[in-house]
């Protein structure tokens, strides 16, 4: 099977869907016309092209893993998202919605942030098409990412604390959500994952397929072929969403990595927040549980709503890594690479080394969806 | 078939009077029950009873305050309805919840638990009209009315397709935003509320915004009544007690039918 796109509704098979007040369907409508039509056009395709490109850095390199895959037994490739401009995957799919928010005439940007990696890429692309900007971030989130905090402000965008509920990433999101309810007719919501109401969990997957398409082509390159498995974190699941699509229709097996204490697959019970239909951590009453992570861009209780599809349906498997492993494969790829992966991006290698076993002689591409400087201080009060 | 909430509101039109339904948080304090029952006596058409959501993208700092205190002190949707169901309150009762709550304790069975007891209507604002299938089904069947919003920034062709889906009464939202006080009725409160009469012969009641009598009485020179949410709840918030609480609703009613 592959990525395809949603139904008009915007399902993928029972899941997605646009669940949002009623003040914000005609403003994700006139997206989704918006998004169709610019990605219909050469012109559009090409400016933004030219961004990731000239500005962004693109393509980010495939590096094979020598010294990692010697201690693992398994051939590791990474697909560098970390250098890219700004730090991680997120630049991609926010040059896509602010290219996308001018051309809508749009004056204002609305964001919100778990570890701040989206938060300084959408201020960074405000920066640069001159718009405004307000971020949203969980007040937890912003006293352990007080140097993203500063790069935002440095870029020239507001930061609000979101100071309700568990204070993190999932609060963030219904603040910037309720802030859009009053700003909707000049601001554009630069949603961060693949989730949300439709369009945003296709059209930030199709932002971020460059990520796929690139690697499968240097695979080819590499290895002669496609590798055994894919992995990436997952936390609503955009740099997953983005490397998956290059492969959906391969044969390698799709791995998420999910944090242990924000497994919305694994629990794979249903529910509604946050504009779509998908898995959820909740309790028997539908009040939704707070996810508890090292990582706070992964500390999230939902999943986007094409994960949900993807695991109902067997395509991918979703695995919890917990933050200990994490941890250790966060010191792991510093040490035999001298590469120092985000924290998230952490998740992943912390599967693949848990399971080196059966993964013995096999080839596997990890994206390494951000790099690490946001972590180091948070990393130097865990280790000492 | 017209529901008991729907007949309420067109009785105090077809009277020359304007509707008042208040917005209570549900589990709120220990006296939230009494407080809904002393609110009737004080002059409300109908009622709205919150049922608290922990993610509440619709409301404002003040109802989420409520929820959060609601959901510490262990209210549960089903601990809430048993309460109203076991009371007798006197005018119909519409519960305002989020999509999750119903969805998690299954569509049909959301629906029958809300008829058994005794509540005419539901809101659910984060169910647009494009997701209202499973949900509009089971209702329908339960005899639940199902109230629908209509927004500001409704294209023209959409309003009379909400207002066609809407039971009970139309819930024209005043304004851009999330609930909550605010100084001034906003423009855009009779200007949604025109829109919406000129389709629809329904109620049609602004919510969002009216804070005060004098808003109510300036947006009922468009419409046929008003909601009033967040400054009732700042009332259970404070601690006023079920008397504090129908004293502000004795204000709205008075302004009201001045």
């Amino acid at each position: 099977m592959s990525m395809t796109n949603p139904s008009d509704g915007g399902r993928f098979g029972e899941f997605g869907g646009i669940y949002v007040p009623e003040t914000l369907v005609p403003a994700c409508q006139e997206l989704d016309i918006a998004f169709r039509e610019a990605w219909a056009d050469p012109d559009f395709r090409a400016e933004l092209h030219r961004l990731l490109t000239d500005y962004a850095g693109r393509p980010s390199p495939v590096t094979v893993c020598d010294n990692l895959s010697e201690e693992l037994g398994c051939q590791v490739l990474l697909k560098r998202e970390d250098l890219n401009h700004t730090g991680s995957h997120k630049i991609n799919n926010v040059l896509g919605q602010a290219l996308l928010a001018k051309r809508m005439g749009k004056t204002s940007l609305v964001a919100e942030t778990g570890a701040g990696q989206h938060g300084v890429a959408t201020a960074t692309a405000a920066a640069l098409f001159d718009m405004d900007c307000v971020v949203y971030m969980g007040s937890v989130d912003i006293d352990r990412q007080e140097l993203n905090v500063f790069r935002m402000k440095l870029l020239g965008t507001e930061v609000r604390a979101a100071e309700s509920g568990s204070r993190t990433l999932k609060d963030a999101v219904n603040e910037a959500m309720r802030h859009w309810v009053a700003v909707v007719e000049s601001t554009h919501y630069c949603l961060g994952s693949v989730m949300g109401p439709h369009p945003y969990p296709w059209m930030v997957r199709e932002f971020h397929r460059v990520i796929g398409d690139e690697a499968r082509e240097q695979c080819q390159r590499l290895l002669g072929g496609d590798p055994d498995v894919i992995v990436a974190c997952v936390g609503g699941g955009s740099n997953a969403a983005g490397i998956f699509s290059g492969f959906a229709d391969s044969d390698a097996e799709l791995i998420g990595a999910e944090p242990a204490g924000g497994a919305a697959v694994g629990r794979a019970v249903p529910g509604i927040v946050h504009g779509s239909f998908s898995y959820l951590m909740q309790d028997e009453w539908g009040q939704v549980l707070e996810a508890q992570s090292i990582s706070a861009g992964l500390d999230y209780p939902g999943i986007g709503p094409e994960h949900a599809h993807l695991a109902a349906t067997g395509r991918a498997r979703y695995e919890p890594v917990t933050d200990a492993e994490v941890v250790e494969a966060f010191k792991l790829l510093s040490r035999t690479e001298g590469i120092i992966p985000a924290l998230e991006s952490a998740h992943g290698l912390a599967w693949i080394s848990r399971e080196r076993e059966q993964l013995a002689g096999k080839t596997v591409l990890l994206n390494l969806s951000g790099r690490g400087d946001k972590d180091v201080a948070q990393m130097m009060d865990i280790l000492g | 078939m017209t529901g008991a909430l729907e007949t309420a509101l067109r009785t105090r039109r077809e009277a020359g009077g304007k509707s008042l339904v208040p917005y209570l948080t549900g589990g709120l304090g220990d006296d939230w029950l009494e407080t809904i029952q002393a609110v009737a006596d004080a002059g409300a058409d109908a009622i709205e009873i919150g049922v608290p959501f922990s993610d509440p993208v619709m409301d404002g700092p003040v109802i989420q305050l409520a929820n959060d205190k609601a959901l510490a002190s262990g209210a549960t949707p089903l601990s809430i309805l048993d309460r109203v169901r076991r009371a007798d309150i006197g005018v119909p009762t519409a519960v305002m919840t989020y999509g999750n709550i119903a969805y998690r304790m299954g569509w049909e069975r959301f629906a029958n638990t809300l008829a058994d007891g005794g509540v005419s209507g539901c809101i659910l604002p984060d169910i647009p009209l494009e997701e209202t299938g499973e949900w509009v089904d089971a209702a329908d069947a339960a005899g639940v009315e199902t109230v629908m919003l209509a927004a500001p920034t409704a294209p023209d062709d959409r309003l009379p397709l909400i207002c066609e889906r809407s039971r009970g009464f139309v819930y024209a939202v005043g304004l851009l935003g999330i609930t909550g006080v605010r100084a001034e009725l906003a423009d855009s409160a009779k200007v949604i509320a025109g829109r919406v009469k000129a389709v629809t012969d329904k109620p049609v009641l602004v919510g969002v915004g009216i804070g005060t009598p004098e808003q109510a009485v300036q947006a009922c020179e468009v419409t046929d009544g008003v909601v009033v949410g967040s400054a009732i709840v700042q009332r259970m918030l404070d601690g006023t007690g079920p008397e504090g609480v129908a004293a502000l609703v004795s204000e709205f009613r008075a302004a009201l039918d001045g």
